[in-house]
């Protein structure tokens, strides 16, 4: 199957990999959404009404309706000021690697989501909360922050409209618990990045105690482009229900691992046998995680399944952050299960007591087992874990995440598991 | 109310309260670590959980926190249920992966939150078979110990120090299984209420280390209920001893005044009870001489007719009026400076008249707006300083209940508060602790700081006087005007009248609440007794018509300069001291008496507040210690309620003291209310050493408490309750037992009684006598004391740990005349004094501070213009 679709989102990256300087970012388009709503005198209101109207779903990974979250903040006289917008360029997903992508290769096309964003939030302050180890995209995105400024895009009163948005560039000492926005609001505060309680949520308590609302970078980037081709164009872009485009990833044992903008809900099978080329040559594929570490396991029956927020659920996983990392029959699972444990041990915030008590304890059962020192019983062992860090029983989707693929892992790849114990070491080794 | 169904069966709750906190009040038995009554509920230890269930027909239900749940009406959870029953057990496997297996060796051990709520939940074997992760500890000074291999990660402690105490030095470090909760480096905790670490921490990882150095069970001590000796505040307390050494001090919960929490120098100062300084025996002529002896010296000089008696707001009410009784009350004086006595009546006449009323502590906490008038509350009434902390919080809540936060859902708030603060308002000579928290300062003299009240309460009301324009009064006054619950504080720190004159005006115009400082535990008490001034007794001595000195519990050269008490007790033929400590004073006496202190007595104490309270008796001790009123009373009072009986018909104004806890004839259901926790030995192992048999405990005629384990298992009323403990709940948490509500009044009635209330017709004139501005002079300086919570009380500076961290005598001036650590002479009086200087470039020109109470600055009357010069 040939599909020709556009790819709004990196159609106008350089080939050399260099950033989109801003002139070409404006020749190809670029800014005109801002025009558009600033000039083309759309209402706050409107603006997220088109956004809603697209189904654009955060592409952070937990998939929900951006329109929505930005309807929440409140408005009018008596809302509380100043609103904040916060783009979460903290990825630290394993395996993922698109926001950076659109950081270091498009940084005008995040600028004006921004500020599409901001506007349509009636936001004063905006930050990009950047992982410190992205350095490049720092480097690139600071400059085209100056630039837009330059050229009014930023600061009082852009482009004559009276709208003010400040946008400040944050290099976070991040973590991965930033990935809850709560957590990641805290950092920002220069606090301990634990999550917050919820309610009260973001959009009314945030940044400073202030309205916040916190958005991905991929969601983000998508803006100006519904904006400039409207909601329907972005949903029939999508092949399924969930609209737009989706940057998809592949990493692992495969011919061609990288990045592809497709359509939402392309297949699993698309992705790694056409775009990623298949599995190396002798190899065999076991499974994936379709999105990120933090997503469960999927095997061989699996694959005819729609990379989308609402089908991937359906076979027991989720979309995650659309980067899938495979597991193939050359490498061991379980080590690939302690390693993934030794992350999320790693980088537990120490909140609550199934997460930080739970995920070293696992991450040590799997080292034993790893090292062929494994018992009968550590398997209940982790398999109760996985129970102990069900949705609910924790503070937040940390240790969850973390329960998603090692459960799969022991249902899939259980016989491993137990080979380790009977035989006293991993047969990989 | 609510109605929760909890396994099916129908409970009624509050709804603005959690479902932690529901089932608690009820008396069901549901474990947690993460909140705390006074904390709220933030969701970390995931202990508490329950399941919830959607309605009657749902049989799956969810697991869900109870802390983070609302107790919302028709609410159904179970605890029973079998499968959160067995992950609340697997919450403490958890916590205990890394938790050392030192019970038998730690502090906590028999008194620990961890092993109560283990056993709760059913835990009993741990499958983690892996290495546990250490820490280094750190030193953390004196009084708090500290053992991070036994934490939990709960995160109370931080949540009480930063959050509830406004510390700083205390904090997380690191993440995931390895969290750190110390300081950045070892050192003293910063926080004046450090030491509620040890009761706030729900395991051993904070303990008390003056406890450590003389350690004994919970099991092992015996326990009184008694009252705080180190300020005027009146902190309920309990008191543990074993082996005639007072053990420690916790905090005995009082809704209305102390709640959970105590200041550093209230629990740690109890060790001069245990101090090589004690006075043991009567000592005559510098010899030992038995009681009997002694008594019949007393009774030898007062019958010679010529004796007067000094009294002293820090002895009992009790002791007080023993002594006035022993030499009538036209020769007993109060023990007082003149001018010290004159404030607190002032204090307490402006009170009574109204309609300004004194605020509970707990009431403080829920006023919205605070003007401090000329007072340092952290070092001089510091308990007052942690409600205050709370006060400020109150107007910035209105945000949360706007936003539809619940108000327990405490890291919810304090993200929507972020840093917002009520107006607090602090006018004092120098920086204070608070005015971290302060919404402006004033800095002057104590004339303009009483100026700065007068001009507030005008800019309030036009019929108050006015001194004029004033900076900030402006101000002031509309933030009080503006709140619901204003207060405003003053007290006997400035030693100006002017000051608590302009306070009362500003409360009257405000309609605000009135909180007045006195100087000492029981200054109120000894002020409504009444008696003459000092100097009154000085001046009898000097004129030949008294040769007699009787000296309760007083060290005169803190009241007087040495050179005048020197010339008093040189110039009376007789001195005869009652005292717990070899005092200066009681060193010049030819008769010393060994006074218990109160852990060795019972009495009353009447606080800042008006609140009569009564500590008991904690051990008898095997000396010639005995309560003072033992020592002067007459043979027919055979105890305690002999003397308040005797109190009331010769001091009606001080009538209802006796009602302050219930009287010696009190039972319940029969029995008396037993000082000791039981414990699996009994009373013949734990003086095996010496004896096998076993001995008949002492007896006790002065209140419904036995020396014993033995008595009722019932809870007793909150004036005599010895120590917090239920079936199950072995530690201080026990609290939640007797409460009739987790948080709220105790079910047998909060502590102490009121015996100062504004008049039903209440209102005074506005006080007019407005002082002059403050004029520096020239080559002097306006001495004003500066306190110190470490230092500046008398008897707490005979604990070890608090002489510790009390700072060096010094003086403080503004930047400009001297180098700071510069040694100068401080001349004022007649004495001259040799010691460092501090800069503090916040003092008003002309004015200087001398450190409170500390030797050698003791005697010295503040404020005082004096000199300070270069030392050669």
């Amino acid at each position: 199957m040939t599909v020709t679709a556009e790819k709004p989102l990196t159609r106008d990256m350089c080939p050399d990999g260099s950033a989109l300087g801003l002139l070409a970012y404006e020749q190809a388009g670029g800014y005109q959404a801002i025009r558009r709503i600033l000039k083309g005198g759309m209402t706050p209101q409107a603006v997220t009404n088109e956004v809603k109207e697209a189904n654009l779903r955060g592409r952070g990974g937990a998939g929900f309706q951006t329109g929505l979250k930005w309807s929440f903040v409140p408005r009018g006289k008596d809302a509380p000021s100043p609103t904040y917008l916060v783009v979460n360029a903290d990825e630290m997903e394993p395996g993922t690697f698109k926001d950076r992508l659109l950081l270091e290769r498009n940084p005008h096309q995040l600028i004006e989501g921004a500020i599409v964003a901001g506007f349509a939030i009636e936001a004063d302050v905006a930050y990009v909360f950047l992982r410190g180890e992205y350095s490049l995209a720092a480097e690139r995105l600071s400059r085209a922050i100056a630039e837009a400024y330059e050229r009014h895009y930023l600061g009082k009163d852009i482009l004559g409209s009276g709208y003010a948005l400040e946008l400040h560039l944050h290099l976070s000492g991040g973590r991965y618990i930033c990935g809850d926005e709560t957590g990641l609001l805290n950092a920002l505060e220069g606090k301990r990045a634990n999550p917050r309680s919820k309610p009260p949520f973001p959009p009314v308590v945030g940044l400073f105690g202030k309205p916040t609302v916190v958005n991905n970078v991929e969601t983000i980037s998508c803006v100006p482009h519904i904006i400039n081709n409207g909601a329907a164009w972005f949903r029939g872009l999508g092949r399924t229900n969930d609209a737009g485009t989706k940057l998809y990833g592949a990493s692992g044992k495969v011919k061609r691992p990288g990045l592809w903008e497709l359509p939402m809900g392309s297949t699993i099978r698309e992705i790694l046998e056409e775009h990623a080329g298949g599995m190396r040559d002798g190899v065999k594929f076991r499974g994936l995680l379709p999105g990120g570490s933090s997503t469960p396991f999927i095997v061989e029956e699996h694959l005819d399944t729609p990379m989308d927020f609402t089908s991937m659920p359906k076979v027991g996983s989720r979309l995650g952050t659309g980067t899938m990392i495979v597991l193939d029959d050359q490498t061991c699972p379980v080590g690939m299960t302690w390693n993934m444990m030794r992350f999320f041990g790693r980088e537990s915030c120490g909140f609550c007591t199934p997460c930080w008590s739970g995920l070293g304890w696992a991450e040590r059962i799997l080292q034993s087992l790893e090292e062929g020192l494994g018992k009968p019983g550590d398997i209940e062992k982790l398999e109760f874990q996985t129970k102990m860090w069900g949705p609910g029983t924790t503070f937040c989707a940390l240790a969850p995440g973390a329960a998603d693929p090692l459960g799969t892992a022991l249902k899939y790849f259980r016989d491993d598991f137990e080979r380790h114990i009977s035989e006293h070491r991993c047969a990989w080794r | 109310m609510a109605t929760v169904y909890i396994d099916n069966k129908p409970f009624q709750m509050d709804p603005d309260q959690n479902l932690l906190h529901g089932c608690l009040s009820q008396g069901l038995k549901l474990p947690y670590f993460c909140w705390h009554p006074a904390l709220g509920s933030v969701g970390a230890c995931r202990q508490c959980a329950v399941k919830e269930f959607k309605d009657e027909h749902d049989e799956q239900g969810r697991i869900v926190m109870s802390c983070m749940t609302a107790a919302a009406d028709g609410t159904r959870i179970s605890i029973d249920d079998a499968e959160v029953a067995a992950f609340r057990a697997a919450i403490i496997e958890g916590l205990m992966l890394n938790h050392p297996h030192d019970c038998p060796v730690c502090d906590e051990g028999g008194e620990c939150h961890l092993q109560d709520m283990t056993v709760m939940s059913g835990h009993d074997y741990r499958r983690y078979e892996f290495d546990k992760r250490t820490f280094r500890n750190q030193n953390l000074g004196p009084l708090v110990n500290h053992e991070m291999n036994r934490c939990i990660q709960c995160y109370r402690c931080v949540r009480y120090y930063r959050d509830y105490a406004g510390g700083r030095d205390l904090n997380a470090f690191a993440s995931r299984d390895t969290v750190f909760f110390g300081r950045h480096e070892d050192g003293i905790l910063e926080n004046e209420f450090s030491g509620n670490l040890v009761e706030v921490c729900p395991t051993g990882v904070f303990t008390d280390k003056t406890l450590k150095r003389h350690y004994a069970r919970k099991w092992d001590q015996q326990f009184a209920p008694s009252v705080c000796v180190h300020c005027a505040l009146g902190c309920n307390t309990d008191a543990g001893e074993r082996y005639g050494t007072l053990r420690r001090i916790v905090n005995r919960y009082n809704h209305q005044v102390n709640g959970y929490f105590l200041c550093d120098r209230g629990r740690f100062g109890y060790e001069f009870v245990n101090s090589r300084q004690r006075v043991l025996q009567p000592i005559l002529d510098g010899q030992p001489v038995s009681a009997a002896r002694a008594r019949q010296h007393v009774s030898e000089k007062v019958a010679a007719g010529r004796a007067i008696g000094i009294g002293s707001p820090r002895a009992s009410l009790e002791a007080n009026f023993a002594l006035r009784t022993l030499v009538s009350p036209e020769h007993f004086h109060t023990g007082m400076p003149d001018a010290e006595a004159g404030l607190v009546e002032s204090m307490i006449a402006i009170l009574r008249r109204g309609p300004m009323r004194t605020p509970t502590l707990r009431e403080i906490e829920e006023c919205d707006a605070v003007f401090i008038l000329g007072e340092d509350i952290t070092n001089v009434a510091p308990r007052m300083a942690l409600s205050v902390r709370q006060a400020i919080r109150q107007q910035p809540m209105e945000i949360a209940k706007g936003l539809k936060i619940p108000l327990w859902l405490d890291h919810g708030v304090r993200d929507a508060l972020q840093d917002a603060r009520g107006p607090l308002f602090i006018a004092t000579p120098y920086a204070t602790r608070l005015d971290e928290a302060a919404t402006a300062m004033f800095r002057g003299a104590p004339d303009d700081l009483a100026r700065l009240g007068f001009a507030v309460a005008h800019a309030l009301d036009p019929r108050a006087p006015s001194p004029g324009e004033f900076p900030l009064a402006g101000e002031i006054a509309r933030a009080l005007k503006a709140a619901r619950k204003p207060l405003v504080i003053a007290g006997a720190s400035c030693a100006s009248n002017a000051v608590i004159e302009a306070a009362a005006n500003v409360a009257r115009a405000a309609q605000a609440k009135l909180a007045f400082i006195a100087p000492e535990c029981n200054s109120v008490g000894a002020a409504i007794m009444g008696g003459r001034p000092l100097s009154a007794a000085f001046q009898a001595v000097r004129e030949g018509r008294a040769d007699t000195v009787i000296i309760l519990e007083n060290d005169l050269y803190r009241r007087a300069p040495a050179a005048e008490v020197d010339a008093f007790l040189n110039t009376a033929a007789h001195v005869i001291a009652l005292d717990h400590l070899d005092t200066p004073t009681a060193r010049k006496a030819d008769l010393i008496l060994p006074a218990g202190t109160f852990a060795e007595s019972d009495g009353t104490f009447v606080s800042s507040e008006g609140r009569a309270q009564r500590f008991f008796q904690v051990f008898v001790p095997q000396n010639e210690v005995s309560a003072s009123w033992r020592w002067l009373g007459p043979d027919c009072w055979h105890g305690l309620d002999d003397v308040l009986v005797a109190m009331s018909r010769a001091l009606p104004c001080l009538a209802a003291v006796k009602n302050a806890a219930p009287s010696a004839a009190f039972r319940v259901a029969g029995a008396k209310i037993p000082r000791s926790p039981h414990r699996e030995s009994g009373r013949t192992a734990a003086l095996v050493n010496i004896d096998v048999s076993e001995p008949a405990p002492p007896s006790d005629p002065d209140s419904p408490l036995s020396f014993s384990m033995e008595g009722t298992p019932e809870q007793p009323p909150g004036a005599l309750i010895p120590f917090f403990w239920a079936p199950g709940w072995n530690s201080i948490q026990a609290v939640n037992t007797y409460q009739k509500e987790v948080g709220g009044p105790l079910r047998g009635g909060d502590a102490g009684i009121r015996i100062i209330e504004p008049a039903p017709a209440g209102g005074q004139a506005y006080f007019s006598a407005i002082p002059a501005a403050f004029e520096p002079r020239e080559g002097e300086w306006l001495l004003v004391p500066i306190h110190q919570i470490f230092g500046s009380d008398e008897l707490s500076l005979a604990a070890p740990g608090i002489a510790e961290l009390a700072a060096e005598p010094h003086v403080a001036v503004g930047s400009g005349a001297f180098a700071d650590g510069e040694k100068v002479e401080v001349t004022c009086a007649r004495d001259t004094f040799r010691i460092p200087v501090r800069i503090r470039p916040e003092l008003p020109p002309g004015v200087a501070g001398l450190s409170a109470g500390l030797p050698p600055l003791t005697g010295v009357r503040l404020p005082e213009w004096g000199k300070i010069a270069r030392s050669k």
